[in-house]
């Protein structure tokens, strides 16, 4: 017991004092959050240009209130030359121009954005719609349309990055911390050392999951926390808290990884390449820095053979989606299978020395 | 009355027909010998002679080919719970944890043995290290970090101690701060193992040394006894052109006599008359009398200079 207290007093004294390290596992993180945050800011609402030339009465004469409801999704310009209107709108700097004749409003837009150009035609439809209705005196219509979205109101990009890469940053932590100690020490003779002494490798390996655990935690409550101010906004769900053993079965099963890359690594570059190689593009597929709806099938397949893609979506579950604590386990049983079977490998090919 | 009874009959480290091979390479070729409890035993030969691969088979770090191996009277290999706290080692490189300070690396180790913090912080003292305790390890000499991994070797109080090449690498002063520490560790009453390719420490530490090379003991025994039995000439010194070479042939019958322009040497079994000769004729200016040393010892089992 004293000897695992102390080896995990060495570990984290090491861990703190290592600058490298902490940037990576801490401020890199939540630098990354700070950029995916202000990209995706406004990600929401993106606002269509279009421009007015001369007097559209349907649009002039909307009232204040419904015009700031328009405004959230057209941007209006007005001008008065049709002509330089039209160009604008053919170089794909606005998306219509609208003019009215008459009784006639005509919409002009160009084919090449037809997602933008099926936007501004349905608005100005409606508008229409609505103008006639006024004229012909109807105020209060027999139906309505309201629409609403089927998640949270708040489900803005910090809501899946959240967990997403704090996802990414438990499981490079978690690798990297298990590659470098194993490798370094063996490098640095410390683990012939240590086979000098009476110590268990059980203790050994006990003293790595509890820092790992513990680092963990701390990124967790740091990511978290900064997520929550106000300039991030992130909401947590009522059972945010269930996302803790999820952590701490993926911070296992990225322990497991790590240790396979320090058994077969003689350097710690080795290793720390190796670990990049894993972790790095296992990020990108298992939706930690942005969701995989749009991913083609066969992506989505194959990232739920990857142990991230579980312990991500999980976290989102718990943390923003609001689903109770039993939705991890199946998640916790596979991240705890996989951990099983890596470190089995890892133990298979484990050396003490170099040489 | 307190009766104390001589154990001579079992020795600390009983070593027989150890072999190890790396391929066709013989590291180790059937090496046998015996060390008493107490005693200052000291394996020596050039890089490569197989001393740290038989170190490391007794300290339980290889697995021999074949041979036996007993400290105190357990097998070291497989790793034996029941030996390692019984015996520290200190690594040939010293194997410290990354950005601990001193005094954290002591503790650590110590704590691995379960040893007390207090106990750790006394052999900190011991070494000389107590005002370094706490600065990291990488900002200390080479010679205090050899004392601190000697202190780490020794903080759980083993009876048997296995040093590999201590003092390679330090220069001379701390070398000699070392030998202290080093002859404190064995008066203290534990049984010390040390391989070094310095003859001169060996000379000077050891009760008893082995000499290895190419993977094979050579001959073994007390450094005096095997210079002795060497039974090599004496080497007298002067400053050339003190006496004639002529001269020197005259006063000193059957001695070998070489001048190369610095010095005039004799080499000879019988020092004394000559030495008087020299003293009556006033011609001992540059005088410098040197007795065979364990150099000459190697050199002669050995048939070529001393590679260390």
């Amino acid at each position: 017991m004293t000897s695992f207290v102390s080896l995990s007093k060495a570990m984290a004294l090491g861990f703190v004092r290592d600058k490298t390290a902490t940037f990576f596992t801490i401020l890199f993180p939540l630098m990354f959050l700070s950029v995916f945050g202000a990209l995706f800011k406004d990600s929401g609402v993106s606002k269509t240009d279009v421009l007015q030339v001369g007097s559209v009465a349907v649009l002039d004469q909307i009232p204040a209130d419904a015009r700031g409801d328009l405004e959230q999704v057209l941007k209006i310009t007005k001008t008065d030359d049709l002509a330089a209107a039209l160009e604008k709108v053919r170089a794909g700097d606005s998306a219509a121009a609208v003019e009215q004749q008459g009784g006639k409003v005509i919409v002009h837009f160009s084919a090449a954005d037809q997602v933008k150009a099926a936007t501004v035609r349905g608005i100005m439809e409606s508008i229409v719609q609505q103008g006639n209705l006024t004229m012909a005196g109807v105020t209060t219509p027999a139906l309505t349309l309201s629409a609403e979205p089927v998640e949270d109101k708040s489900m803005k990009a910090i809501q899946y990055m959240t967990p997403g890469l704090l996802g990414w940053a438990i499981a490079s932590g978690a690798t990297f911390g298990a590659a470098l100690t194993l490798v370094s020490w063996r490098q640095k003779k410390i683990l012939r050392r240590l086979r000098l002494s009476p110590v268990s490798v059980g203790s050994i390996v006990t003293a790595r999951v509890g820092v790992s655990i513990g680092i963990a935690l701390l990124q967790s409550a740091i990511f978290i926390g900064v997520a929550l101010l106000p300039a991030f906004g992130l909401q947590l769900s009522s059972y945010w808290w269930a996302f803790i053993p999820i952590m701490v079965a993926g911070t296992l099963a990225f322990l497991s990884i790590g240790l396979l890359a320090g058994a077969v690594s003689k350097t710690p570059e080795a290793a720390s390449a190796i670990a990049n190689l894993i972790v790095l593009p296992m990020a990108f597929l298992s939706g930690s820095f942005f969701p995989l709806d749009n991913a083609p099938g066969w992506l989505r397949t194959l990232s739920n053979f990857l142990p991230l893609k579980h312990l991500v979506t999980s976290m989102q579950d718990v943390m923003v989606r609001g689903q109770s604590p039993t939705a991890t386990l199946p998640a916790i049983g596979i991240l705890l299978g996989f951990t099983v079977v890596v470190t089995g490998a890892a133990a298979m090919l484990f050396k003490w020395d170099d040489v | 009355m307190v009766v104390r009874v001589h154990r001579m009959s079992t020795p600390t480290i009983e070593v027989s027909d150890l072999r190890k091979a790396y391929g066709e390479v013989k590291a180790v070729d059937g090496v046998s010998f015996e060390v008493q409890s107490g005693e200052f035993f000291g394996i020596l030969g050039p890089n490569g002679a197989g001393k740290t691969t038989t170190l490391e088979m007794i300290e339980g770090l290889r697995e021999p080919d074949s041979g036996r191996i007993a400290v105190l009277g357990e097998s070291p290999w497989p790793r034996n719970p029941k030996l390692l706290p019984r015996i520290g080692v200190q690594l040939q490189a010293s194997a410290f944890f990354e950005r601990l300070t001193a005094r954290e690396q002591i503790r650590t180790f110590a704590s691995l043995y379960g040893v007390s913090a207090k106990r750790a912080d006394e052999w900190l003292a011991i070494v000389g290290l107590e005002e370094m305790g706490s600065l990291p390890h990488e900002k200390l000499s080479g010679g205090q970090q050899q004392r601190l991994s000697i202190a780490c070797a020794l903080a759980h109080d083993p009876d048997v101690v296995f040093l590999d090449e201590p003092t390679s690498g330090l220069d001379p002063q701390a070398r000699r701060n070392l030998w202290d520490v080093l002859r404190d560790i064995n008066q203290q009453g534990r049984t010390v193992v040390l391989t070094t390719h310095y003859l001169d420490e060996a000379e000077s530490l050891c009760d008893r040394v082995a000499i290895m090379d190419h993977g094979q003991i050579l001959q073994s025994g007390p450094p005096a006894v095997l210079v002795r039995e060497l039974d090599a000439p004496t080497r007298i010194a002067i400053e050339s052109g003190t006496i004639s070479l002529d001269a020197a042939r005259a006063l000193a019958d059957g001695a070998e006599i070489d001048d190369d322009g610095v010095s005039l040497t004799f080499a000879t079994r019988q020092p004394a008359p000559i030495l008087a000769a020299l003293a009556e004729r006033d011609a001992l200016r540059g005088l410098s009398v040197r007795g065979a040393t364990l150099e000459d010892v190697f050199l002669n089992l050995t048939g070529r200079e001393y590679r260390a």
